[in-house]
């Protein structure tokens, strides 16, 4: 364990989005160096009955590899990962994905709190934990599971963002450390790797 | 493992950990059900909504229940296991079933197909109503497991909800049916009934992937939506029983999320459709002499 707080060092970024999503995470995304450090892991809500092309156009505007999760796939740093459209991605505590056909969760699958939830429990205090834009309150537990295991919280600024509700949701929980704006958060992104990099 | 004195301070998230260790370890000594090499993050999950429902302070304090109470041990293993389900679920898949891998069980005298994890039963009577329309039902023997003993019996009595109706009838189509589905049922109440004539052949048993044995070869062997909830492992131990249990050239049908990429057997496997997940033991001593010939 380190005791230099100031270089706090973050081992995963997780995203959660819903309605408003992709132009959401395009912003976030653009620019972000190749040697981004850490994995990226995001739940995106999806009709059920549409394939995902969320990856494949990700994957046009970012240099990170951008790829739909796979069941027991392992995480790797730089790396961005999308829940698949009807299972909830889920995070062991050896850093690999399990994916999961369990009962929605505030009538999502795949579902944001599902998602940081175990990513807290697997990364405690190394994670980060981001919510955009939704009309949902899908995210907002989760949230405070990553703040409470001592992660770094972030809500799109519900003044700014598409779909206010999910960032107010979680926003309203007391739990959320900062509150940005998408390209706010992207600047926060960009600079982690920097960060990173000064603290190696 | 390496015994330390620990400070004091050890983080909740892992003394939580730990006691879902000694849950699933008394669950096992105890009930001989093992789910210790599952998808964990999954368990954890199942394990703090028990908790939240049960009106226990941790996790902990419920292995005392578990030891001396039955009844509470099936209400955990209920919680533990996903039954999650449906009429031609993926019809896609049924449709690859249809057009690719049951030409090849028609040059058989007599078919044999497995259903291992087959929850309530209604992945078994799709395919058992396009083995009929197709011609194949009368030479199937059908084996179909779980070790959910409650959802077992609901798939025995063939006895489901009428709402679901539609979506079912849909995904029939979707899945290449050739006649109308509304035959394959009569409607009581508010359920549905399925035909017995569509049971006949099918027998439905206990087994538990993790600790029990292969009984029998098989021609297809569906195993859809349960590996997801197995780590690496245990996945592969399931791989190696199902390879065991199949004639080489049978067929094997996993959920849409599940793969052979992490098994060591892989290369044995021809995949006969990428998104239907369905793949073919190869005929090996065919294979090697063919890799002998370049
Ligand atoms: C999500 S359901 C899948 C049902 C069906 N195959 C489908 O794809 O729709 C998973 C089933 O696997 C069963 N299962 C889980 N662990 C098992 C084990 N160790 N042995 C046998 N069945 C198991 C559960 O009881 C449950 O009924």
């Amino acid at each position: 364990m380190t005791t230099n707080i100031k270089e706090k060092k973050y081992e995963a970024v997780a995203i959660g989005v819903s309605a408003g999503g992709l132009k959401a995470l395009i912003k976030v995304f653009s620019n972000l160096p190749a040697d981004f450090p850490i994995p990226i892991i995001v739940t995106q809500h999806l009709n059920p009955s549409e394939d995902s092309y969320l990856a494949e156009i990700l994957n046009r505007i970012t240099l990170l590899p951008v790829k739909e999760a796979m069941d027991k796939e392992k995480i790797k740093p730089g790396n961005i990962y999308i829940a698949p459209p009807n299972y909830h991605l889920l995070l062991e505590r050896n850093e690999t994905i399990s994916l999961s056909n369990d009962e929605k969760v505030n009538y999502s699958r795949p579902s944001i709190d599902a998602m940081f939830e175990s990513a807290a429990y697997a990364w405690s205090g190394n994670l980060i934990g981001i919510i955009l834009t939704g009309a949902s309150i899908d995210g907002a537990n989760g949230i405070r599971v990553i703040k409470n295991f001592g992660g770094l919280t972030i809500a799109e600024d519900p003044k700014a963002a598409e779909y206010p509700m999910m960032p107010k949701t979680a926003v309203d929980t007391g739990a959320v450390d900062k509150i940005l704006t998408l390209s706010e958060i992207n600047k926060f992104l960009i600079n982690l790797s920097g960060v990173d990099k000064r603290a190696e | 493992m390496a015994v330390s004195v620990r400070n004091g301070n050890m983080k909740i998230q892992d003394i939580e950990n730990l006691e879902i260790s000694l849950l699933l370890e008394a669950m096992y000594q105890r009930y001989g059900y093992d789910f210790r090499d599952y998808s964990r993050a999954s368990v954890e999950r199942r394990a703090r909504q028990f908790l939240i429902k049960s009106g226990y302070k941790s996790i902990s304090q419920m292995i005392p229940a578990l030891l001396h109470d039955e009844l509470f041990f099936q209400t955990l293993v209920r919680e533990f296991s996903i039954t999650v389900t449906e009429m031609f679920r993926d019809p896609g898949v049924y449709k690859v079933l249809k057009e690719k891998v049951f030409p090849v069980l028609k040059t058989y005298p007599f078919i044999k197909i497995w259903h291992a994890g087959c929850a309530t039963g209604e992945e078994v009577y799709s395919l058992s109503i396009l083995l009929r329309e197709q011609g194949l039902y009368n030479r199937a023997t059908i084996f179909a497991t779980d070790f959910n003993d409650e959802a077992l019996e609901k798939a025995k009595q063939g006895i489901y909800n009428l709402e679901n109706v539609k979506q079912s009838t849909q995904n029939y189509q979707k899945a290449g049916g050739s006649e109308s589905f509304s035959q394959y049922y009569h409607a009581k109440y508010d359920s549905i009934v399925i035909d017995k004539s569509l049971q006949k052949k099918i027998t439905f048993a206990n087994h538990n992937l993790v600790t029990d044995h292969s009984f029998g070869e098989m021609h297809l062997i569906l195993c859809r939506n349960v590996l997801i909830y197995f780590n690496n492992t245990l996945q592969n131990r399931a791989l190696n029983l199902f390879d065991y249990s199949l004639v080489p050239g049978g067929f094997l049908c996993l959920g849409n999320k599940e793969s052979l990429l992490f098994w060591e057997k892989d290369k044995e496997y021809e995949s006969i459709e990428d998104s239907a997940k369905i793949f073919q033991r190869k005929y090996l001593p065919e294979c090697l002499n063919k890799t002998n010939d370049h």
